[in-house]
């Protein structure tokens, strides 16, 4: 597999270094044409939309086709976003992974378990990664974003935030970029009880950047990933400073809090598991999102 | 959504899982006439979806008809963990051999379907040591794999192959129901070697509600959630006095415990979701504003895709509708924040820079 910085920006020396294709799916839906607006306006190369019986126009200047076969065909590109209704979210994964797209975001709410499970399933048989469903994206501040999220608070440095919800992922990223600390890549995973990129898996996409300073764990409560996360980092003997945020602990059990994977049965998935687990690991748990780059200024001993 | 036990046994009747017969009741009424068509003696059982209903006193057995007179009534009203009872099970009681555990689950970390089993069953799987473990993919489980499950927990001949069966039905539940859980426990051995779920838990994904309107007579939602879920919000009513609104999951239970550490008691957790607008928020006003014991709103607005004057363009509309009389706490930041505030500048609404100051308002300045 491919890792998701090479896919992402590419090679210095290639032509395209910093400026990768994108392909959207569902470009011309109301959500769709918004998002394409905004990622153009951030500087993300969208090279290609997809919408079926739409082939043949533009959307501002940017060519439509029928099929991701289509589009792979005519740009080359090996990334994708989409951004169809959940009921359609399976139909249009499968054509972009037999397309051959090597990234996949998959930003919708709602899609159903089953179908994400299927999507995972083909993403791997064919060695692409897929980030969501229901997830604000990735990006790479100043360079490249694959998503919904809000330009402002990001900014270029060296800090990766990998995190389960979205608007924390804004909020943490928007104090961390206040203090001093900017990002070299942020991805949000999504809300869902299976992600196709786990935290696991995100934490391995991002810990070998060049120049990484710290890292940002943001997780709430549902599921255990946060506690293979520590447990992963312990394992790999990881240096860099790490800081973490659990959102949920005055949630109630068994009530699905917003995300359809934010829900604690028994204690399975509770936020004292997660902060018990990273205690574990010497990573520090902020009880506030403007505490996190406090803690993070802590274990890298700078000041504020 | 999560089926209650005779919904649940419902569904397991129609894939061939054999369930004691029993009859479901609102009344005393029916309930008398349910308890002429089982017999006595029967069991009672509380019909709500919470665990722990036989340590509550939910279940009963009842073994005449003076005995329903007290116990149908006794445990209709009853409250277990908050929840009141959604209808009363009438049960036959069974000669049970042994309990055993069957589940199958979707395993988040695995991303698979797993099978649970376990030769100790009618008590909680996390506290039972010997379990029988087996991924099986997208949730169907192959004969082979089924037997090697009834092999491991000791099970022979007829109960072998009763429970190998039994695994297969529940597969086929699973798969195409779409559960998050499939769980019989205890699965009984009865005293005449026929194997019986005597409790069953299922747990269907939402998202694939619309997959199944065969389902849609279980779904059990308060008129104000269901008013949330058609405007797109996500909505958990919870006992304290202080609605909490804002966009994002994550963002609104972060807020929640915040105010929770800061000792408020939330009334709600109210998230206005990533495609709201001003209709929509206004719409999440009129429902905070019929919950009972709100004496206050906070807000915390991280704004992006939702743009924060489309939030302060609803409470204006509030207040000027009338349907807010108790204090507004806000904190927004993000997309048109500046704008948002010079709207809601000459408002009810007490604006602060930081999420914990209008905690600490909100907190103090509720009149408790």
């Amino acid at each position: 597999m491919t890792g998701i910085l090479e896919i992402l920006r590419g090679s210095e020396g290639d032509p395209d270094y910093n400026n990768k294709g994108v392909i959207v799916q569902g470009i011309t839906g109301a959500y769709g044409s918004l998002h394409t607006r905004n990622m153009v306006s951030y500087g993300t190369n969208i090279v290609a939309g997809v919408t079926p019986n739409k082939g043949g126009q533009t959307f501002e200047g940017i060519p439509v086709y029928d099929t991701m076969q289509e589009a792979v065909e005519a740009t080359g590109a090996a990334i994708s976003a989409v951004f169809v209704p959940a009921r359609f979210f399976k139909g249009a994964a499968f054509d972009a992974l037999n397309a051959g797209i090597k990234l996949l975001v998959a930003i919708p709410e709602h899609v159903p378990v089953r179908d994400t499970m299927e999507v995972v399933r083909l993403a791997e048989s064919k060695g692409a990664i897929v980030i969501g469903p229901n997830t604000p994206g990735v990006i790479i501040p100043q360079v490249t974003k694959i998503g919904i999220m809000p330009p402002m608070p990001f900014k270029a440095g060296n800090v990766a935030v990998i995190s389960k919800s979205g608007t924390l992922l804004y909020e943490i990223s928007d104090a961390l970029t206040s203090a001093g600390f900017g990002q070299c890549i942020t991805i949000g995973i999504g809300g869902d009880p299976i992600n196709g990129t786990k935290l696991v898996d995100a934490f391995e996409m991002v810990k070998d950047t060049p120049g990484l300073e710290g890292l940002v764990i943001v997780g709430e409560i549902g599921g255990d990933a946060e506690e293979m996360l520590a447990q992963r980092i312990m394992d790999t003997g990881f240096s860099r400073p790490a800081v973490a945020y659990i959102a949920g602990r005055a949630a109630p059990k068994e009530k699905r809090m917003g995300h359809a994977g934010a829900i604690v049965m028994g204690t399975y998935g509770s936020a004292e598991s997660k902060v018990g687990m990273f205690a574990k690991a010497n990573i520090p748990v902020a009880t506030r999102p403007a505490e996190v780059p406090v803690l993070l200024a802590g274990k890298m001993k700078k000041s504020l | 959504m999560r089926l209650l036990e005779f919904q649940a046994k419902e569904i397991f009747r129609e894939y061939g899982i054999a369930v004691p017969p029993g009859r479901s009741s609102d009344t005393i009424e029916d309930a008398r006439r349910d308890a002429q068509t089982l017999g006595y003696p029967f069991m009672i059982k509380f019909q709500a979806p919470v665990g722990g209903r036989g340590k509550a006193g939910g279940i009963q057995k009842c073994s005449n008809a003076d005995e329903l007179e007290i116990k149908y009534p006794q445990i209709r009203n009853m409250t277990i963990k908050g929840e009141r009872a959604r209808a009363i099970l009438l049960e036959k009681t069974a000669e049970i051999r042994k309990e055993l555990y069957l589940s199958l689950f979707l395993n988040r970390s695995k991303r698979c379907y797993t099978v649970i089993a376990s030769a100790e069953g009618g008590v909680e799987i996390e506290s039972v040591k010997s379990q029988t473990i087996r991924e099986v993919g997208l949730g169907n489980v192959p004969a082979e794999v089924a037997a090697e499950v009834a092999a491991e927990l000791g099970l022979q001949e007829s109960a072998a192959e009763q429970f190998a069966d039994m695994l297969a039905r529940l597969s086929r539940l699973a798969v195409e129901k779409e559960v998050e859980l499939a769980e019989i426990n205890p699965l009984a051995i009865l005293q005449d070697g026929a194997l019986v779920a005597l409790d069953g838990k299922v747990i269907t994904d939402d998202n694939a509600n619309f997959r199944h309107p065969e389902m849609s007579k279980y779904r059990e939602e308060s008129e104000i959630e269901e008013r949330a879920e058609k405007s797109g919000f996500s909505l958990v009513e919870l006992d304290g006095n202080i609605a909490v609104v804002g966009n994002g999951a994550g963002l609104v239970m972060s807020t929640l415990d915040m105010l929770s550490d800061s000792g408020g008691k939330p009334a709600c957790f109210l998230d206005v979701g990533g495609g709201a607008t001003t209709e929509s928020v206004y719409e999440a006003l009129s429902l905070i504003s019929r919950m009972r014991g709100v004496t206050g709103i906070l807000v915390n607005l991280y704004g992006g895709i939702v743009k924060t004057t489309t939030v302060a363009s609803a409470f204006l509309k509030a207040y000027e509708d009338g349907i807010i009389d108790v204090p507004v706490f806000a904190r927004l930041k993000g997309a048109e924040s500046d704008q948002a505030r010079i709207m809601l500048a000459d408002s009810r609404t007490r604006l602060f820079g930081t999420v914990e100051d209008a905690i600490g308002a909100a907190v103090t300045g509720d009149g408790r």
